[in-house]
């Protein structure tokens, strides 16, 4: 689903510039549930947005969902965010002014699906995360993993091949993050690739493969007890 | 092409963002407001001017003649000058071309007297071409003709006024009335939009008035009217030349004023027009100035509302919108905005136009109002330019990284 090749991305500071991935070599099969784990400035938010097309690499090949990622302009890589990737942000990203159904059915208006139809459909994915009764109300009025929910439902909307989430939990409680991360398993289980991006132990422990980056290189790379589990 | 869900996402942005939806429309109506208000104003003054010169033909000239000043060939200052038929016919024969119009006037103080009533009033006598020189509006009756004068007819066209006085409700026409002595037939009764004063006159043929007054052929004044063909500065150059003429005839000194002189409506005219261009260039620079700023307004708060929202387009992009959509939504919104907003500044400014009508007048602003295509031109800049405010910050911002659009708050 996501094989990454010698990946390599800097950013230019000043006169000097920073080497933040130094030669990534990644690969991810269709299914997987992979978090990637680092502290600051280890470079794995900066793979994220690379994967997930946000952001662009310098060298190396990336190749997503079988088709090399090169020299995209804007219109191609949003189809393409559109088609194969659902996003999770740590600051969750609603926007503001609408509900959390409209927030739902978002992707599938840059879709092109019909408003009766999206308003459905996300209304079912709501439902999924549980927030059937809330579809009317806007961000401000939920609670922080309420919010999350609502990005996860906005996330899954499209099907995506792909759940990219960026600190799911990092503005959330331990309560809510259990309820987040079972929400993750459960799209998991139904097949879809997740790929989380954390630095706290205890989510990276609930993925089934954990991915361990230090100054720009992987340093391991090693499947959980959960995934040996199964 | 229509888009009903990009009109709903539209719709509800405004919605949503209500104060800064109205303060950029707010800019727009003003400007278009004020825009309406200075042109309707200078309409409204053009058109006191015009009205000014309503009384008289736009076109008339006058010769009037009183004492020489300058002496000439051996004539002394303070000679009397006269003008006599012979001079009316030479007008009238040297410059037939240029002239539309022509009486001769006489003024006398008269007293008529119907039944017990008798009051003095001023007495013309003139041509029939009075009538159009002077916009006679005959109510009854009608004006002398040609055998009038000819027979020298004891005819009288009275005005208002005066049959008011004399006969009050009572049918004045085909009555005869006494004047200076004489008895006289009303056959015409006129109205005149020059004022009562005008109303209190009595015309007489004019041959009429020299056989009662002396048996003469003296006249007061010649008036004409040239012929409207002529361009304002051919007529100015008729008057000039026919100034000229007379004096040089009546062996004036050429530069004498105060012995002969032609008043030329033609001059007055070209300085109004003068005026009012000068006027309307004034008004265009004020009112350029005033749409910049108006534009200046939208592209401010266009810049500001994009920034504001660039974490916004960052979310929609990451969930899929092209950088099209996104410039379409914005530019469709400033132009929406923009739209209705002119709309309603032009709406206003014309409301209030016509509330204002006549009720300025004392100030020259007469019936202001604005023509369509000044204000629709007007409008239209505006929109173009809430296109181009929308359209060069929402292109930057379309453009920016979804990673970076993302990152800012």
């Amino acid at each position: 689903m996501i094989r990454i090749e010698k990946l390599h991305k800097s950013y230019p500071i000043g006169k000097d510039s920073l080497h933040v991935l130094k030669g990534i070599d990644l690969h991810i099969k269709e299914g997987e549930f992979v978090s990637i784990m680092g502290s600051s400035g280890s470079g794995k938010s900066t793979l994220l947005n690379i994967v997930g097309l946000l952001d662009v690499h310098d060298e190396g090949n990336y190749y997503l969902n079988g088709q090399l990622i090169k020299d995209l302009n804007e219109k191609k890589a949003a189809i393409l965010r559109n088609k194969f990737l659902g996003f999770v942000f740590q600051s969750f990203n609603l926007i503001s002014y609408k509900t959390a159904l409209e927030n739902v059915a978002l992707p599938l208006y840059y879709k092109g699906m019909n408003r009766k139809e999206r308003l459905k459909v996300a209304l079912e994915y709501l439902d999924q995360v549980g927030l059937k009764d809330w579809a009317n109300h806007l961000p401000n009025e939920l609670s922080g993993g309420q919010k999350q929910r609502v990005a996860i439902a906005r996330a899954l909307v499209t099907k995506p091949k792909v759940v990219l989430a960026d600190e799911p939990t990092g503005a959330l409680d331990s309560t809510t993050t259990d309820s987040v991360m079972d929400l993750l398993k459960d799209i998991n289980d139904q097949g879809m690739t997740v790929f989380v991006i954390t630095h706290e132990e205890e989510v990276a422990e609930q993925t089934k493969r954990i991915v361990r980056l230090k100054d720009g290189v992987i340093t391991s790379d090693e499947l959980t007890k959960a995934a040996k589990a199964v | 092409m229509f888009d009903l869900d990009r009109w709903r996402e539209i719709f509800q942005s405004i919605n949503k963002n209500r104060l800064r939806s109205i303060l950029s429309g707010f800019t727009v109506a003003f400007a278009i407001l004020l825009f309406t208000l200075l042109f309707g104003i200078v309409s409204g003054l053009s058109n006191s001017f015009k009205d000014a010169f309503a009384d008289d033909a736009q076109n008339m000239m006058v010769v009037r003649v009183w004492k020489t000043s300058k002496p000439f060939k051996g004539l002394q200052t303070g000679r009397r000058i006269q003008l006599r038929n012979a001079d009316y016919d030479y007008v009238k024969e040297e410059y037939e071309s240029k002239i539309q119009y022509q009486t001769a006037r006489i003024y006398k103080s008269v007293s008529i007297k119907y039944k017990n009533k008798a009051d003095n009033y001023r007495l013309r006598a003139v041509h029939p071409d009075h009538q159009f020189l002077e916009k006679t509006i005959i109510d009854e009756g009608r004006y002398l003709n040609e055998k009038d004068l000819r027979d020298k007819s004891k005819v009288l066209v009275i005005g208002r006024l005066v049959k008011q006085d004399l006969f009050g409700e009572k049918p004045a026409l085909n009555k005869r009335v006494n004047l200076n002595g004489s008895s006289f037939l009303v056959i015409g009764i006129f109205s005149d939009d020059g004022g009562d004063n005008e109303e209190r006159q009595v015309y007489m043929p004019v041959t009429t008035a020299q056989m009662m007054y002396g048996n003469n052929d003296y006249i007061s004044q010649i008036n004409l009217g040239y012929n409207p063909n002529l361009s304002l500065d051919a007529a100015i150059a008729f008057g000039n030349k026919m100034e000229r003429d007379l004096r040089s005839k009546m062996n004036i000194h050429p530069d004498d004023q105060s012995a002969l002189s032609v008043r030329n409506m033609a001059e007055a005219n070209k300085g109004v027009g003068q005026f009012m261009f000068v006027l309307y260039l004034i008004v265009i620079f004020v009112g350029s100035g005033t749409l910049v700023a108006g534009i200046i307004g939208i592209s401010n708060i266009m810049i500001f509302v994009i920034k504001e929202r660039t974490k916004e387009f960052g979310i929609r992009k990451a969930l899929g919108a092209k950088p099209a959509s996104i410039v379409g939504m914005v530019v469709q919104e400033s132009v929406l905005i923009t739209t209705i907003a002119g709309y309603i500044g032009l709406s206003l400014g014309t409301f209030i136009l016509a509330q204002i009508g006549d009720a300025l007048e004392d100030y020259f602003i007469k019936d202001p109002s604005v023509s369509p295509g000044i204000v629709i031109g007007a409008t239209i800049t505006l929109i173009l330019a809430g296109l181009i405010a929308g359209y060069v910050p929402a292109k930057k911002a379309a453009n920016i990284k979804p990673i970076v659009a993302l990152r800012a708050d």
